[in-house]
C-alpha cells in the first residue's frame, strides 16, 4: 500500500499527466482515419512480405514507400506483432483492408511507440531551467512545459486521429536536443543522424546540427570576445562525427548500395513532380502568393485584362496532388523553392556561426531552420509545423518574448491544422482539444510571466480572437450559403491565408530577436 | 478567480472525454426488434411530437405501450418534445409516426448524443463547477481537482453518453438541489429538487434527506415562528412547481392516474435482470420473486429499506447541518438502491452523485466506492460494448482521484471520519486500533477480485449450464461492497454529531 502510494501520490504529476494523455489517446481510438492509415498498413504489408530487395519497388498500392529505410526496418519489427491481430492485413493485395483488429493494433502501435516521446519530454523537463516562479506546482516551468509537449493539440490529432507517428520522430529529436544541452554531443548527433533516417523531412534542421556541432563541439574554447578560436578545434572530434554520422548513413543505406537501388530509394524520397501546395495549401509564403495570383487573376478577369481562354482551369485546391500554373505572377519552380529555402536560413546559421549562444543558441537557429522551410519549402505539408511547434515549447517558458512567439505560432499553427478534420463526429473533439490546450498554454504562460509586459500586442490579440469568428464562418455559416456549391474552397483557403499571415508575423518576430538579440555573456557562467 | 483558465480545462477536459466515448456504440445498435434505451428515447421524441399530449401515456393504436412506452414523469416528456422539435427540423425521417422506429444512422446518432452534451452542459456541469467552487476552507487547486474528479465519474459517463440516457438532467437537477439548501437558498433548491423528480421518478431516493434536513432547518428556527412560515413556504413551492410540471394531466382523473400507473409499474416484480441489490443477490439462493406472493414481496422491501434508512433520517431531522445532509443523501440512496422493489442496476448512479459530493471529507473511502458502482454496472456496459471507455475512463477516473488526494496516505482514522466511533469501541475493547489497517486490506481485496472478474467476464466463456455465471458474480461481489458501505456510512452519520459536540466541548 505504501508503494501504491509513493507511486501516484507526492511528486509524481508527470506520470499522472502522461498517463492521463495516454489514456486520452486510447479514447480517441474509435474516431476517424485518413489514408495515412492505409499508407503505413500497406508498408506493413511491403516489408513483410516482400524481400528487402522489393521495398522500394513495389507499387501495387497506389501508397508507395517512401520514408527512409529505418521507418521501413520500423514497419518490418511492427509487423512481427501485426501478425498475432491479424494476418490479414500484412497481405499486399488486401488495399483498404480496415478490420477492427486491424484498427485496434494500428492505433495502438501509435500509442505504445509514444512512449519515447515520453522519455523525452522527460529529459527535456530535466535539462530547461526556467524562469523561477511561484512555489505552486501548476506555476513551475516544468510543469507546464510537460503539459505543453505531452498534451499537444497537433500530436494528439495528428497522430490519434489523423494517424501518423510523429510521436516517437519527435521523440528522438526532443531526446537529441536534450542530449546536446546536456553536453553529450556524440549522443545527440548519434540520435539526430537516426532520426534523418526515420523521417527525412528532418533534414530541414540538419543545417542547425551542423553548424552547432562544428561551431560548439569541434572548437574547444572561444576567445574572451566570444570570436571564435581557430587553434582550438579538435580533429578527433569531427572524425568521431563523421564516423557515427557514416555508420548510421552506411547501415540505413548499405544494403541498398549493394543491390544497387540507391538511385530508386531517392527518387521515392524525393518526389519533386508533386506540385508546389499540397492538395490544402500549408499556411507558407506560398500560399500567401497563390492566394495574391487568384486575386489577381479575378481582377483582371474583372477588368478584361486577361484572355479567359489562356487560364488554366485546374483549381489549385480542387483536391488531387498535382502540377499548378500560376496565372499572372510567374510560376513557382522547385529549384526556385530550394534557393529560397536556402536564403531564408542563411542569416540564423550565420547567427549560430558568430554568435553561439550555447544550446539554446541552437534551439533558437533550429526553430528557425524548420520554420523558414516551411515557408518557402516545396509542397508543405501543414502538419509540418508540429516540426517548430514542439522545439519552440522548450524556449517559451525560457523568456517572456519567446513565449508570445510560441503562443502565436502554436495557436495558428494548430488552427491551421483543422481542415485534416472534416468529418461531423471529430468537429466537437477538434474544437475542444483545441480550446483545452490553447487556453492553457495562453493562461499558464501569461501567470509564469505576470510580471513583465503583456505577452501580446493589440494586434495579436485581435487576430488570435479572429480565429473564433473564422472558425464560426467556415463550419457553422459557409455549409448554409449558396456559395457552398460555387467556391467550394473558399474555407479553405481564409484558413490557410488567415494562418499564413500569423505564421509569418511569428516567423519575423523570431528572426527579428535572434538577429538583434546581444551576444550576452551567457555561455560564459556556464 | 485567477485559476479560472484552469477551471476552465478541467470542463473542457471532461467534454472531451464525454464526446470521445459518445463515438462508442449506443444500447441496442442494431438490434432489431426491441432495441435498446436509445431507441426508446427516440421513439418518445417520434409519440411526443405526433400525438396529442392526452394520448402519451396511454396504450392506443398509435401508440404502443409495449414498445418502449413513455414511463418517466412529464419533465422527461416535454424535453423529448424539444428535442422532437429540433429532429424535425433537421430531418422529419427521424421522427416520423410508426416509419420510424428502429431508425439508426450516422447523423441521427450524432444528433442525439449531441442533445445528451447539451443538456450535460447547461444543467449538470455548471452545477458541479459551482458546488466546487463553494467549497470552504480548501485552496483553490483542491476544488479544481475535486472538480476533476467529479466530472471524469466514469459511470456517468459511461451511462450518459455510451450507453444513453439523460441522467445527467436530473442528477443535474438534484445537485442544484443540494446546492440551494446547504447555502440557505431553500425556496430555489425545492424548486430545483422537484424539477428533479418530475424529470425522472428515481430521484425519490433522494427525497427523504431533503425532506428531513428541510423539516430539520424549520423546527430549528422554531415551529410557531420562522420555521413555520419557512415550513408553508417550502410546502407552497413544492406544490407548485408539481402542480405546473403536470398541469396537462391534472385536467382529468383519469389521465392522472394513468401516469401514475406508468411511473411506478409495481406489477413489473421485485428486480429486473441483473442488479447488484439485496434480493437479486438472495434469489441465488433462495428464488424470492417465485416463492413469496407479490404484495409480500412490496411488504418486505419496503419494510427492509424502511428500516434501514430510518435512523440516518432521525438523525438529519435532529441536528440538521449540510455535511450531515450529504452524507444522510448517500446512505438514504444507498438503502432504496439495496432493498427497495423494481430497482435497476443504472440507479447506482443515484448513489453515485452524493458519494461524488463526499470526495473531499472522505477520499478514499468515496473513490473505492465509485470504483466498485461502476463496476457494478460491468454487464451492462458489456452489452453495450463498451468494454475499451469502461476501461479507460476507470482508469483516468483512478489516476485523477489519487493524484489530486493522495488517497492512500489518507487512510487513518481520522481522514476515515471513523475517530469517534473507533474511540466509542474502544471503551469495550481497548484494542480496536486495527481499523484502518482492516479497511485497506478490504480494499485492495475487492480491487483484485474486480479486476480478475473483469478479466475472466472479457477472457472466459461463461459454462453452458450456467450463462449468466459471472453477471450474478459481479452483483454478488458489487452486492457485498455496497452492504459493506451502507454499514460504514450510517456509522459515520451515527457517530458524526457527537464528534463535532467533542469538539466543542475541548474548545
Amino acid at each position: 500500500m505504501a508503494a501504491l502510494g509513493a507511486a501516484t501520490g507526492g511528486g509524481s504529476w508527470f506520470s499522472a499527466l502522461a498517463l492521463g494523455v495516454t489514456l486520452l489517446k486510447c479514447l480517441l481510438i474509435p474516431t476517424y482515419h485518413s489514408t495515412d492509415f492505409e499508407v503505413h498498413r500497406n508498408w506493413l504489408a511491403i516489408t513483410h512480405s516482400l524481400p528487402i530487395s522489393q521495398w522500394y519497388y513495389e507499387a501495387t498500392s497506389e501508397w508507395t514507400l517512401d520514408y527512409p529505410p529505418f521507418f521501413a526496418w520500423f514497419e518490418y519489427a511492427l509487423s512481427h506483432v501485426a501478425k498475432y491481430f491479424d494476418q490479414e492485413m500484412l497481405n499486399v493485395r488486401n488495399l483498404n483492408y480496415s478490420s477492427s483488429r486491424t484498427l485496434l493494433f494500428q492505433r495502438f502501435s501509435v500509442i505504445f511507440t509514444d512512449t519515447l516521446f515520453v522519455y523525452a519530454v522527460h529529459e527535456c523537463c530535466k535539462c530547461i531551467d526556467g524562469k523561477k516562479a511561484g512555489k505552486e506546482l501548476t506555476e513551475k516551468p516544468k510543469f507546464i512545459l510537460s503539459v505543453l509537449l505531452l498534451w499537444n493539440f497537433g500530436l494528439l490529432i495528428v497522430d490519434h486521429i489523423h494517424f501518423q507517428y510523429n510521436g516517437f520522430l519527435s521523440g528522438l529529436m526532443l531526446l537529441s536536443i536534450a542530449r546536446l544541452f546536456q553536453k553529450r554531443h556524440m549522443e545527440g548527433a548519434f540520435l539526430f543522424a537516426v532520426l534523418l533516417h526515420f523521417k527525412h523531412i528532418y533534414l530541414y534542421v540538419a543545417p542547425a546540427y551542423g553548424v552547432y556541432l562544428l561551431r560548439s563541439y569541434c572548437f574547444t574554447a572561444n576567445k574572451p570576445d566570444g570570436s571564435i578560436r581557430w587553434n582550438s578545434f579538435s580533429f578527433l572530434r569531427l572524425i568521431s562525427l563523421g564516423l557515427i554520422v557514416f555508420l548510421v548513413s552506411a547501415l540505413s543505406l548499405g544494403p541498398f548500395l549493394a543491390l544497387n537501388q540507391l538511385p530508386q530509394v531517392f527518387s521515392r524520397l524525393f518526389p519533386f513532380k508533386r506540385g508546389l501546395c499540397h492538395a490544402y495549401w500549408a499556411p507558407n509564403f506560398w500560399a500567401l502568393y497563390s492566394a495574391l495570383d487568384k486575386v489577381l487573376s479575378i481582377i483582371g478577369l474583372e477588368l478584361k485584362l486577361l484572355d479567359p481562354s489562356k487560364i488554366p482551369r485546374a483549381s489549385m485546391t480542387s483536391g488531387l496532388v498535382q502540377q499548378f500554373q500560376h496565372t499572372v505572377l510567374p510560376s513557382v519552380t522547385p529549384l526556385a523553392t530550394l534557393i529560397c529555402t536556402l536564403i531564408a536560413i542563411l542569416p540564423s546559421i550565420f547567427c549560430l556561426w558568430f554568435k553561439p549562444q550555447g544550446p539554446r543558441g541552437f534551439l533558437r537557429c533550429l526553430i528557425l531552420c524548420a520554420l523558414s522551410s516551411f515557408m518557402f519549402g516545396w509542397h508543405v505539408h501543414e502538419k509540418a509545423i508540429l516540426l517548430a511547434v514542439l522545439p519552440m515549447s522548450l524556449l517559451s517558458v525560457g523568456k517572456a518574448g519567446d513565449a508570445s512567439i510560441f503562443l502565436i505560432l502554436t495557436t495558428t499553427g494548430h488552427y491551421s491544422l483543422f481542415p485534416l478534420l472534416f468529418t461531423a463526429p471529430e468537429l466537437p473533439i477538434k474544437i475542444l482539444l483545441m480550446l483545452l490546450f490553447t487556453i492553457y498554454s495562453i493562461s499558464s504562460l501569461k501567470t509564469l510571466f505576470r510580471k513583465e509586459k503583456p505577452l501580446f500586442n493589440w494586434m495579436e490579440t485581435f487576430y488570435l480572437l479572429g480565429l473564433g469568428p473564422l472558425e464560426v464562418f467556415c463550419e457553422f455559416v459557409f455549409p448554409f450559403t449558396s456559395w457552398k456549391l460555387k467556391y467550394p474552397f473558399i474555407p479553405l483557403l481564409l484558413t490557410s491565408v488567415y494562418c499564413a499571415v500569423g505564421i509569418t508575423h511569428a516567423w519575423f518576430k523570431l528572426y527579428v530577436s535572434v538577429l538583434t538579440d546581444p551576444p550576452v555573456g551567457k555561455t560564459k557562467k556556464q | 478567480m485567477e485559476k479560472c483558465y484552469l477551471m476552465t480545462a478541467v470542463v473542457l477536459l471532461g467534454l472531451t472525454v464525454r464526446w470521445t466515448v459518445s463515438l462508442n456504440s449506443y444500447s441496442g445498435a442494431g438490434k432489431p426488434p426491441m432495441f435498446g434505451d436509445y431507441e426508446a428515447q427516440r421513439h418518445w421524441q417520434e409519440i411526443t411530437i405526433n400525438l396529442p399530449i392526452k394520448q402519451w401515456y396511454f396504450n392506443g393504436s398509435d401508440n404502443n405501450l409495449q414498445y418502449w412506452g413513455l414511463d418517466y414523469p412529464p419533465l422527461t416528456a416535454y424535453h423529448s418534445l424539444l428535442c422532437a422539435y429540433v429532429a424535425k427540423f433537421i430531418n422529419p425521417d427521424w421522427i416520423a409516426l410508426h416509419t420510424s422506429r428502429g431508425y439508426e444512422s450516422q447523423a441521427h446518432k450524432l444528433f442525439m448524443r449531441a442533445t445528451v452534451l447539451i443538456a450535460d452542459l447547461l444543467i449538470y456541469i455548471p452545477a458541479v463547477v459551482l458546488y466546487c467552487c463553494c467549497l470552504k476552507e480548501i485552496s483553490t487547486k483542491k476544488k479544481i481537482a475535486n472538480a476533476l474528479c467529479i466530472l471524469l465519474y466514469p459511470g456517468l459517463i459511461l451511462i450518459d453518453y455510451g450507453h444513453f440516457q439523460y441522467n445527467s438532467v436530473s442528477l443535474g437537477f438534484a445537485l442544484w438541489g443540494v446546492l440551494g439548501v446547504s447555502y440557505d437558498w431553500d425556496l430555489l433548491g425545492s424548486l430545483a429538487f422537484c424539477l428533479a423528480i418530475n424529470y425522472k421518478q428515481m430521484e425519490l431516493y433522494h427525497s427523504l434527506p431533503f425532506f428531513c434536513f428541510l423539516l430539520g432547518k424549520c423546527f430549528k428556527k422554531g415551529l410557531k415562528g420562522k420555521g413555520l412560515v419557512l415550513l408553508i413556504k417550502l410546502a407552497c413551492t413544492v406544490v407548485a412547481s408539481f402542480i405546473l410540471c403536470w398541469l396537462p394531466f391534472l385536467t382529468e382523473r383519469e389521465q392522472t392516474l394513468q401516469v401514475l400507473r406508468r411511473l411506478f409499474p409495481v406489477d413489473r416484480g421485485l428486480f429486473e435482470d441483473k442488479v447488484a441489490n439485496i434480493w437479486c443477490t438472495f434469489s441465488v439462493f433462495l428464488k424470492i420473486r417465485d416463492i413469496l406472493p407479490h404484495h409480500i414481496q412490496i411488504m418486505i422491501s419496503f419494510c427492509f429499506t424502511f428500516l434501514s434508512l430510518l435512523p440516518a433520517c432521525i438523525k438529519l431531522t435532529l441536528h440538521p447541518s449540510p455535511k450531515g445532509f450529504k452524507f444522510t443523501l448517500v446512505s438514504c440512496a444507498l438503502s432504496f438502491f439495496l432493498f427497495s422493489f423494481q430497482v435497476h442496476e443504472k440507479s447506482i448512479l443515484l448513489v453515485s452523485l452524493p458519494v461524488c459530493l463526499v470526495l473531499r471529507e472522505i477520499p478514499f473511502m468515496s473513490t473505492w466506492f465509485l470504483l466498485v458502482s461502476t463496476f457494478s454496472m460491468l454487464p451492462l456496459l458489456l452489452k453495450d460494448e463498451l468494454l475499451m471507455p469502461s476501461v479507460v475512463t476507470v482508469m483516468a477516473f483512478f489516476i485523477a482521484c489519487a493524484t489530486s488526494f493522495s488517497i492512500f496516505e489518507k487512510t487513518s482514522e481520522e481522514d476515515l471520519q471513523l475517530k469517534s466511533f473507533s474511540i466509542s469501541v474502544r471503551k469495550y475493547f481497548p484494542c480496536f486500533t486495527f481499523l484502518p489497517r482492516i479497511i485497506q486490506h478490504l480494499f485492495l481485496i475487492s480491487v483484485i477480485t474486480m479486476v480478475l472478474l473483469t478479466l475472466m467476464i472479457v477472457t472466459l466463456d461463461p459454462p453452458q449450464k450456467l450463462p449468466d455465471l459471472f453477471s450474478v458474480l459481479v452483483c454478488f461481489v458489487s452486492c457485498l461492497n455496497f452492504l459493506f458501505f451502507l454499514v460504514y456510512f450510517n456509522i459515520i452519520i451515527m457517530w458524526d454529531s457527537k464528534n463535532g459536540r467533542n469538539q466543542k466541548k475541548i474548545n
